[in-house]
């Protein structure tokens, strides 16, 4: 096979076997910081308990994530050698920037959040904990502003003589038409999984009659968050769609399926299958939609893959599927979190079985929606690598100007051969299922062993009361308030299921 | 083309990352490399929590590295991971390996499953650290680069085991292993803590030997690591500094000061990697087909806008970086003692 083929093989497979880690670390970490703050705030045990348990699942998480991680940052050098020449000056500094601002962070004081329990204070473990966190989040905020930088360029010029992208501008480098607004669904996307994450391994003890106190607790925290997110993540997918629709309006045709530029307002397909012999798509398409969430109008028209030339064109059939595949996923997400805070608040969520059981298998889905959101994103801006400048010319056709190909990215085809590539590649695919296989298994374990029972000997005696509230203040403090609240009223209403708590306590 | 000052002072920094990355990871690389001398189940859990809560911030080093020297010379980023495609990937297994290894490993009690990890523990540590000397010695001795800045073809492992990068593989082991035993000395206590000792002796004297075989190596087959002491006369005082070191290792050991020791080795690091970036100065790859192909500082420089704005970014994060980098080291200082909450 032909070294591109195989080198974006590779990539595709090694970033999204990545990107199967830090989703998790980013959304769980943040639940942390509730759980522990609950803990701070109301001195439950039940809390201190909960923050250890998900720690722990989070460390063998973090631990996938290191390890394919650094497969990530010398894979430019290796396989996009060229690549890495063109974009070093702009891209190179994204890179370096997250390595001092998040990675340390997050290292570091990982060492304090899992080995540290009694080696610090309360507050210092707590604030070790908030670290990791926006450790987390700040690796996000680089990657992105790198990956988004490729997507819609902007800051820099051509230097034709070096052949190489030159910084010029370097906040325009940062604020990218396309950075924040992708950082915030992506992120918006982590926290969902994280949400999915608790509330699948909660409904499973819940379901189980195992740790109920415990269960319920994290189930609460990560609904309530989930919920949010899920309707957050709507209205961020819209921002995300148009913004798409101005920069790279070749990649929403591909996401729509739209071949051919109609006159008048274009629809929008729920779900359906592209043909693209007959550049057609079989499927259930609603009328004026797409028109609408693009422009807010009825009439204008979406501009079809026809108005490209030929060699500009993304491929349809991978972006279309998982584009749908992730807002139908979406659409999923909302509906059964709306449903299970209306139950919650009936006070009988925990009693319908059926729910419980599609939150257990609900965080696969979550998985998948991370997963397919991506490949949409990078499937669609194909066959570039470095997206051009896109100008309609007066007939209505789009001129492709600037930009860096796929295929001109590759390492020299001298010096890298297809051998060694697919060698790489096997070698990957052995490791990673070995290691994935692994990873199951020991979360398994730690889902087996479940929490600690909250009234161990060793265990620290709860802070007296209000003794947390002189390190927080400000909003953070008002959200864990209403949070606790919210906990509290739905503790209550759980006096019904006093007799399973009491039997839970019993073991 | 002149060396500008941002340049040099990227230069530099890649070398203060390095000798940081060789330092720190260094340790935690060579508690691997002696992992197998561990007696039983609960020594090796003794070793591998001496470092288990700092080997991953240790490996950002590397990390960091990675992104600077992308960043500030994308030219020499691209071409030695290209050329050097084969090698590198067994070094991404090697680190893939050597971390989940320390997370799996006690996480189930069947003797199989922990012997497998012990081994991919020992095994991803040791020879991670000998291809590190391997790509140090190779670069001395110069690599394929042709006249487009990029290697004329790529260069296989085989390739790439000279008698010379050996040696400076075997030295790195040697090295990494005195360290960690040095490291492991201040960790532990008891039986264990005596036996140790034991190991250090050996480590040192290995070392010590690795060390007089390269020396003598490099003065007489690599002419350019010579000659850049003919220019740089003053850099005879680090070759000194660094032997008086090296000579202060068995002496701390000997009085009883684990913590000199292993400042004193961490120094012998240090030394070693900067006479590393000067014999590659001023280039950062030299060609082994003609002087002028060498990859020069000038050449594989990203602009200076790039290299300032770099700049900044260091000068705001690094200060962040050593100070809890320093306060996490403190959380963990003491002897090593098991809890639940250990590997
Ligand atoms: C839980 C995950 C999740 C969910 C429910 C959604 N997304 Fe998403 N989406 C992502 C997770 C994600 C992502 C993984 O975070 C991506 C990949 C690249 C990116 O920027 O974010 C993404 C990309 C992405 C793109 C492509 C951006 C680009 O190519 O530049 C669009 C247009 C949307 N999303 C729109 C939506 C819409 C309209 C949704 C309906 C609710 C939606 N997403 C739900
Ligand atoms: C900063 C972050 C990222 C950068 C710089 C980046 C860059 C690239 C590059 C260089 C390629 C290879 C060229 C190509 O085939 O298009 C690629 C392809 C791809 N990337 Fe990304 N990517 C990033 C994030 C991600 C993430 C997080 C995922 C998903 C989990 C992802 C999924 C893919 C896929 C699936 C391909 C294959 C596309 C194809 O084969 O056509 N990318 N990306
Ligand atoms: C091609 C692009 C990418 C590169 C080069 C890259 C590089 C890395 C590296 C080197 C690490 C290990 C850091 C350590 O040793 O502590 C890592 C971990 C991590 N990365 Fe990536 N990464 C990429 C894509 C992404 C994306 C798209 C995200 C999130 C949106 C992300 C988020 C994280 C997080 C949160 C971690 C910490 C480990 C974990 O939480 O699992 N990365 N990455």
């Amino acid at each position: 096979m032909e070294v591109e083929v195989l080198s974006r093989i590779q990539f595709a497979m090694t970033i999204m076997f990545h990107y199967l880690f830090p989703p998790l670390s980013i959304g769980l970490g943040l639940l942390m910081v509730f759980m522990e703050g609950l803990y701070l705030k109301t001195g439950d045990r039940q809390y201190h308990v909960m923050t250890k348990f998900w720690s722990r699942i989070f460390a063998a998480n973090f631990a996938m994530g290191v390890a394919t991680g650094i497969v990530m940052e010398f894979q430019f050098g290796t396989n996009w050698a060229n690549y890495s020449r063109f974009v070093g000056d702009v891209f190179g500094s994204a890179l370096a920037a997250e390595g001092i601002f998040a990675f340390f962070l997050e290292s570091g004081f990982l060492a304090v959040l899992v080995f540290g329990w009694d080696r610090v204070s309360k507050k210092m473990h707590f604030f070790a904990t908030c670290m990791v966190s926006l450790g987390s989040i700040f690796s996000a905020v680089w990657i992105i502003i790198a990956n988004s930088w490729m997507q819609t360029p902007a800051g820099h010029i051509i230097d034709s003589v070096q052949n190489r992208a030159v910084i010029v501008d370097f906040w325009a480098l940062v604020f990218n038409p396309s950075s924040m607004i992708r950082l915030f669904h992506t992120l918006m996307g982590a926290f969902i999984l994280g949400a999915f994450f608790v509330m699948s391994i909660s409904a499973f003890y819940v379901l189980k009659n195992r740790h109920l106190d415990f269960a319920k607790k994290s189930f609460t925290i990560a609904l309530i968050f989930g919920t949010t997110c899920s309707l957050i993540m709507m209205f961020s997918g819209d921002l995300q769609a148009r913004e798409v629709g101005f920069h790279q309006p070749a990649k929403l045709a591909a996401f729509e399926g739209v071949f051919k530029t109609k006159p008048g307002p274009t629809g929008m397909y729920l779900f359906g299958w592209p043909n693209t012999e007959t550049e057609t798509v079989a499927g259930v398409e609603v009328p004026y939609l797409l028109t609408f969430l693009m422009y807010r109008d009825f009439k204008t028209p979406i501009m079809g893959l026809d108005r490209f030339r030929p060699e500009d064109r993304p491929p349809v059939k991978i972006p279309f599927m998982t584009y749908h595949l992730m807002i139908g996923l979406g659409g999923f997400f909302v509906g059964v979190t709306l449903l299970a805070s209306y139950l919650l608040w009936r006070g009988t969520l925990f009693q319908t079985r059926w729910l419980m059981w599609v939150f257990v298998f609900a965080v696969l889905g979550a998985y998948v929606a991370n997963q397919a959101g991506w490949v949409s994103a990078e499937v669609g801006r194909q066959p570039f690598i470095v997206y051009p400048k896109v100008v309609q010319r007066a007939d209505g056709m789009f001129d492709m100007i600037g930009g860096m190909r796929t295929v001109d990215g590759l390492s020299n085809r001298k010096v890298v051969v297809a051998g060694q590539v697919l060698t790489s590649i096997i070698l990957f695919t052995l490791v990673y299922i070995l290691l994935f296989a692994v990873f199951v298994f020991v979360l398994n374990t730690k889902i087996q062993h479940g929490p600690d029972e909250p009234h161990e000997p060793h265990e620290p005696s709860p802070l007296p009361a209000g003794g947390a509230g002189a390190s927080g203040g400000g909003a953070g403090t008002d959200f864990l308030n209403a949070a606790a609240t919210l906990v509290d009223r739905h503790g209550q209403t759980l006096a019904s299921n006093e007799g399973e708590n009491q039997k839970e306590e019993g073991r | 083309m002149e060396t500008t000052t941002l340049q040099m002072f990227w230069y530099v920094l890649l070398g203060i990352l390095l000798a940081g990355y060789a330092i720190l990871d260094g340790f935690d690389l060579g508690v691997g490399i002696l992992h197998p001398l561990a007696k039983d189940d609960r020594e090796r859990r003794v070793m591998m929590n001496s470092i288990g809560p700092l080997w991953d911030g240790n490996e950002v080093w590397l990390v960091v590295f990675g992104g600077a020297l992308f960043a500030a010379f994308p030219v020499a980023y691209a071409a030695a991971f290209s050329g050097l495609y084969l090698a590198f990937m067994l070094l991404l297994f090697c680190l893939i390996f050597r971390g989940v290894s320390m997370e799996f490993r006690s996480k189930r009690p069947e003797r199989l499953w922990r012997k497998f990890w012990d081994f991919a523990f020992c095994a991803s540590s040791t020879l991670a650290t000998f291809l590190f000397g391997v790509a140090v010695g190779n670069s001395m001795h110069g690599l394929p680069l042709g006249a487009d800045g990029d290697f004329v073809s790529s260069v296989s492992l085989r390739q790439m085991l000279h008698p010379f990068p050996v040696c400076v593989g075997l030295f790195a082991v040697t090295a990494f292993a005195l360290h960690g035993a040095i490291y492991l000395n201040m960790k532990t206590e008891g039986e264990l803590h005596k036996r140790i000792r034991r190991w250090m002796w050996t480590c040192f004297w290995l070392f010590l030997f690795m060390y007089i075989v390269v020396t003598v190596f490099a003065v007489l087959a690599i002419p350019r690591a010579t000659a850049s002491f003919r220019n740089h006369p003053w850099a005879w005082i680090i070759v000194i500094l660094n032997v008086l070191a090296i000579a202060n290792i068995p002496r701390a050991i000997y009085l009883g000061r684990p913590l000199r020791a292993f400042l004193t080795s961490a120094c012998v690091i240090a030394a070693f990697t900067f006479l590393f970036g000067l014999a590659l100065y001023p280039n950062l790859i030299v060609s082994s087909i003609s002087p002028e192909y060498d990859l020069s500082i000038p050449r594989a420089a990203s602009t200076e806008k790039t290299l300032g704005i770099m700049a900044i970014i260091a000068f705001l994060g690094m200060p962040f970086v050593l100070s809890y980098t320093a306060v996490i080291y403190w959380v963990f200082r003491g002897k090593v003692v098991l809890h639940d909450d250990s590997y």
